[in-house]
């Protein structure tokens, strides 16, 4: 029985972490859909100049071969120039690294940014890429047949969820 | 060579009987039936215990492909499908390359076909030189060559005042004409019949009213001229009630339909099947069950094959563009069987159809069990189940929309003139 | 005769090849429509590609000829970073009299990923998906007078980019429905998404027999037909017409059947007017209306690549 972290904390914990080291200018770019929540309450905590930006990454996804495309595909937006800008992709949960990977190829179609670091709420192990988060709120053990992602209720307050296969 | 057949379950359409009765064969002959006749030494008996032995098929259109058309099948793997199928005496349309328009080609069919030892081959003959509707084609020597009839196949014919010389001409001398009501015009382009299945698939369509303008004009024309006249391959319900009322008006005009026709509509299209590709076009459901209602009450008195043996290559093709036919000399009995089934009709009516109405309309001694007539027979199992396939069709043709189906009807023993022509396992 | 399983759809109700819209279930078209929206966005952006299907091979075989629909393959199968090799057919091997099947043979051999079929024939898509090997996907760019299912899927999404809501609308298609492709496949897409009244607006001759059994409201008067409705779908008409005794003339044709303004002022004010092109200016449409602000012609042709680009990596995914 794994003790999930309480979100909510974690989120608190990275905001911290991060507002000393991000600049005004700098571009958020949240992965869906995890990322794109924390990427909205660390825009509006950290008071940043442009909005958040959304990733989908599907189509820059490795596993295209065995899983084809998932059905639900929005449209990924970038509501600012990236072309030498300082952007902090945000994700959930870190894992392989692969979204990271796509994430990253994604983002230099749209130009060529200054850096890119990453945030992210926890770290579950299990890289397969050498990726690592400059921002993190926990690092915690998972094991590998299951499951974690973020959930929002209604009044937009965030929490983890287990899946055991 | 003298044959005893026992045990079987007799059916002979032109006496309406249906008895379990023995025939005595001898000398290509029916000699008795029932009880030997005295000193009767059997060279070989054949045991038809749960078997329907009936008249040997008379089937009405079966093309043997030759000359010509060798690529798509021969004169032997034909006439091997005929007696597989259990039909004796088969009727070969014109349509071979060149037409059947010169009494050579005639006396070449025919003389190949006896060589064979098979079924009996009743030439039709092309109503006009290489079918090109234009000239009368020397329509006494074909008669002389063997020619039974004379017909257009599914060729064209426009000009109506030519149709209308060709009756007077051959009324003069009484020869029977075959004709397939198509208004070739408003026929023009169409590859399906103009419902429902062409509007959605996007096929080009032929109108009903091809078929019935076509016969309105063939009925008159022969009500004028007094010529014997067939009409081949109904495919409408118009169709059946024009012919209804003619005859109900004292017109003493024959018809067929093809054995797709009596089963199949558009909807078996499908997905574009080339393999119902075929002319005259599968019509709607009301089409079908109207020229199943005209078979079981006589106003169409025979049902034929239409038998058209094409190679793969041709019909796997959009459908618009591929060959139009289908095999099915070997397919007669079981559709008619499957037919009869469904209507439920006695076994002795049904199969008139297919052996004694044909044989009148071919104005053959055939398609009869009597003491005296020739022993043409087909011995087959009416239980027995086999599956439609290119390993059990003995046509070079395989191309079928029942591929795959499992049908009832398989023949056992075909004997023509006493001759065992062909026997399965 | 064919046995029922639509050959569009794989064991799981995934889709193998885009054959033609008569078939597909709602969910499938409004997944092509979702995923399309993803890639309008790409198409904007300065690096208009993404690496979706790279190292797949999509080879164009275009027995009929066609510049525009083959170019809108192209590109779309390019921004996805696939290659794509193009088969003029009528030029080439198909001329000397080689079936349409060996021709695809030969290629399935050459390692082909996808086949963009376009062929005069109806069902000539369909029998080429019954001969490939399984792996390989066929796309229908237009066979006959049967189905156009990528033109009518781009036409959908257009009308959803303006309308929003199938459900609410009133659409009319004009002109020659008998010959086109792209109607039928119209018709099926708008009733398969819920549009409660579709018109068909053409003389007799030009109208399938049976037309109302695809379930569509016949008109013979445009000016009935045009009014009230939200989207005016034109079709185009081709020069043969005249030959094959369905139509007098192209003037006869426009006063009758043209999109003029004043037919147009007789559509809701906001209506929208889409066609497939090439348009004939003066025949079926005025040039006032297809540049009028009314128009969404241009707009089509994008959405049009945006469209390809989403029924390939689908396809290709499944």
């Amino acid at each position: 029985m794994i003790k999930l972290p309480d979100a909510e904390h974690l989120l608190t914990a990275l905001t911290a972490q991060m507002r000393p080291h991000v600049t005004p200018p700098t571009g958020l770019v949240g992965i869906r859909t995890g990322g794109v929540w924390i990427a909205e309450r660390l825009h509006a905590a950290l008071q940043l100049a442009v909005p958040p930006g959304t990733l989908d990454v599907s189509f820059y996804r490795d596993d295209f071969d065995a899983e084809g495309l998932k059905h639900e595909i929005k449209p990924s937006q970038i509501p600012f120039e990236v072309e030498g800008r300082d952007l902090v992709l945000v994700d959930d949960v870190l894992y392989t690294g692969r979204t990271i990977r796509a994430a990253m190829n994604e983002l230099f179609d749209y130009g060529r940014p200054r850096s890119i670091r990453l945030a992210a709420l926890i770290d579950r192990g299990g890289r397969e890429l050498p990726i690592a988060a400059q921002f993190l709120g926990a690092a915690i053990e998972v094991p590998a047949s299951a499951q974690i992602e973020l959930a929002r209720d209604a009044h937009g307050r965030l929490s983890f969820v287990l899946h055991q296969d | 060579m003298k044959i005893h057949i026992k045990n079987g379950r007799v059916i002979d359409p032109a006496s309406n009987s249906d008895a379990p009765r023995d025939i005595f064969i001898a000398a290509g002959k029916i000699v008795a039936l029932g009880n030997a006749p005295a000193g009767f030494n059997a060279n070989r008996t054949i045991d038809a215990a749960g078997l329907i032995v009936c008249p040997g098929l008379v089937d009405l259109a079966v093309r043997l492909r030759e000359p010509g058309f060798e690529y798509m099948a021969t004169l032997e793997s034909e006439m091997d499908a005929a007696v597989a199928g259990g039909v004796t005496s088969l009727a070969c349309p014109p349509d071979t390359d060149p037409p059947l328009d010169e009494p050579g080609l005639v006396e070449m069919l025919k003389f190949r076909a006896k060589n064979l030892n098979q079924a009996h081959v009743y030439p039709v003959g092309a109503l006009t030189v290489g079918l090109k509707g234009e000239q009368l084609t020397e329509m006494g020597e074909l008669t002389d060559a063997g020619c039974v009839a004379f017909s257009h196949a599914d060729a064209p014919l426009t000009d109506t005042q030519l149709l209308l010389r060709a009756l007077q001409y051959a009324a003069t001398f009484d020869f029977p004409v075959w004709l397939r009501p198509q208004d070739a015009w408003l026929a023009r382009g169409g590859v399906a019949h103009d419902g429902q299945v062409a509007t959605r698939l996007g096929l080009p369509a032929i109108p009903a009213c091809a078929e019935t303008a076509a016969l309105e004009t063939i009925l008159l024309l022969t009500r004028e001229t007094g010529a014997r006249v067939h009409l081949c391959r109904l495919s409408s319900a118009q169709g059946v009630e024009l012919v209804r009322a003619a005859r109900q008006r004292g017109f003493n005009i024959t018809c067929d339909v093809a054995i797709y026709h009596a089963h199949l509509s558009e909807m078996d299209i499908g997905y574009f099947d080339p393999n119902c590709r075929l002319t005259p076009p599968l019509r709607s459901l009301r089409d079908r069950d109207a020229l199943r209602a005209a078979l079981a009450d006589g106003t169409v008195t025979a049902l034929c094959s239409d038998h058209a043996p094409v190679d793969d290559n041709a019909k796997q093709l959009p459908f618009d563009a591929a060959e139009p036919g289908a095999t099915g000399v070997e397919l007669l009995l079981p559709l008619a069987l499957k037919w009869i089934e469904e209507s439920r009709l006695p076994l002795a009516q049904g199969l008139a159809r297919v052996t004694s109405e044909p044989a009148r309309i071919l104005g053959i001694d055939a398609g009869r069990i009597a003491v005296g007539a020739g022993a043409d027979l087909c011995i087959f199992d009416p239980q027995q189940y086999w599956k439609i396939g290119p390993t059990t069709l003995k046509s070079q043709g395989k191309n079928t929309p029942f591929t795959g189906f499992e049908i009832k009807g398989k023949v056992r023993h075909t004997l023509v003139e006493g001759q065992l022509v062909y026997e399965s396992r | 005769m064919f046995l029922n399983h639509n050959p569009q759809l794989n064991k799981n109700g995934e889709l193998h090849h885009l054959l033609a819209i008569d078939g597909l279930p709602a969910g499938v078209l409004r997944q092509i429509l979702d995923t399309a929206q993803s890639f309008v966005g790409v198409t904007g952006r300065e690096i208009k590609k993404v690496p979706l299907l790279r190292g797949k091979a999509i080879f164009n075989l275009f027995f009929e000829p066609s510049t525009r629909t083959r170019t809108t393959f192209e590109i779309a199968a390019k921004r996805l970073s696939a290659d794509v090799i193009n088969l003029a057919v009528n030029l080439s091997s198909h001329a000397k009299g080689e079936s349409i099947l060996d021709t695809v043979a030969n290629l399935a051999a050459m390692q082909a990923d996808m086949f963009v079929v376009r062929h005069a024939s109806s069902g000539a898509p369909h029998l080429i998906a019954r001969h490939v090997s399984p792996e390989i996907h066929v796309v229908n760019a237009g066979d006959g007078r049967h189905a156009h299912p990528t033109q009518a899927l781009l036409d959908m999404f257009t009308i959803r980019h303006y309308k929003q809501d199938f459900t609410s609308l009133r659409v009319a298609i004009v002109g020659d429905v008998l010959h086109s492709r792209v109607a039928r496949s119209q018709i099926h897409a708008l009733a398969t998404l819920g549009v409660p009244e579709i018109r068909v607006v053409a003389p007799r001759t030009l109208l399938p027999t049976h037309v109302e059994s695809l379930g569509v409201h016949v008109y013979h008067d445009m000016a009935k037909g045009l009014k009230n409705v939200d989207v005016v779908m034109m079709l185009r008409l081709q020069n043969e017409r005249m030959e094959g005794a369905f139509l007098p003339s192209p003037q006869e044709y426009f006063k009758f059947y043209g999109l003029t303004a004043d037919k147009l002022a007789l559509a809701r004010p906001d209506a929208i007017v889409l066609h497939p092109g090439p348009m004939n200016r003066g025949v079926e449409i005025d040039s006032d209306v297809a540049d009028g602000s009314q128009s969404v012609i241009l707009p089509q042709v994008t959405f049009g690549i945006a469209i390809r680009m989403a029924v390939m990596s689908i396809l290709a995914g499944n």
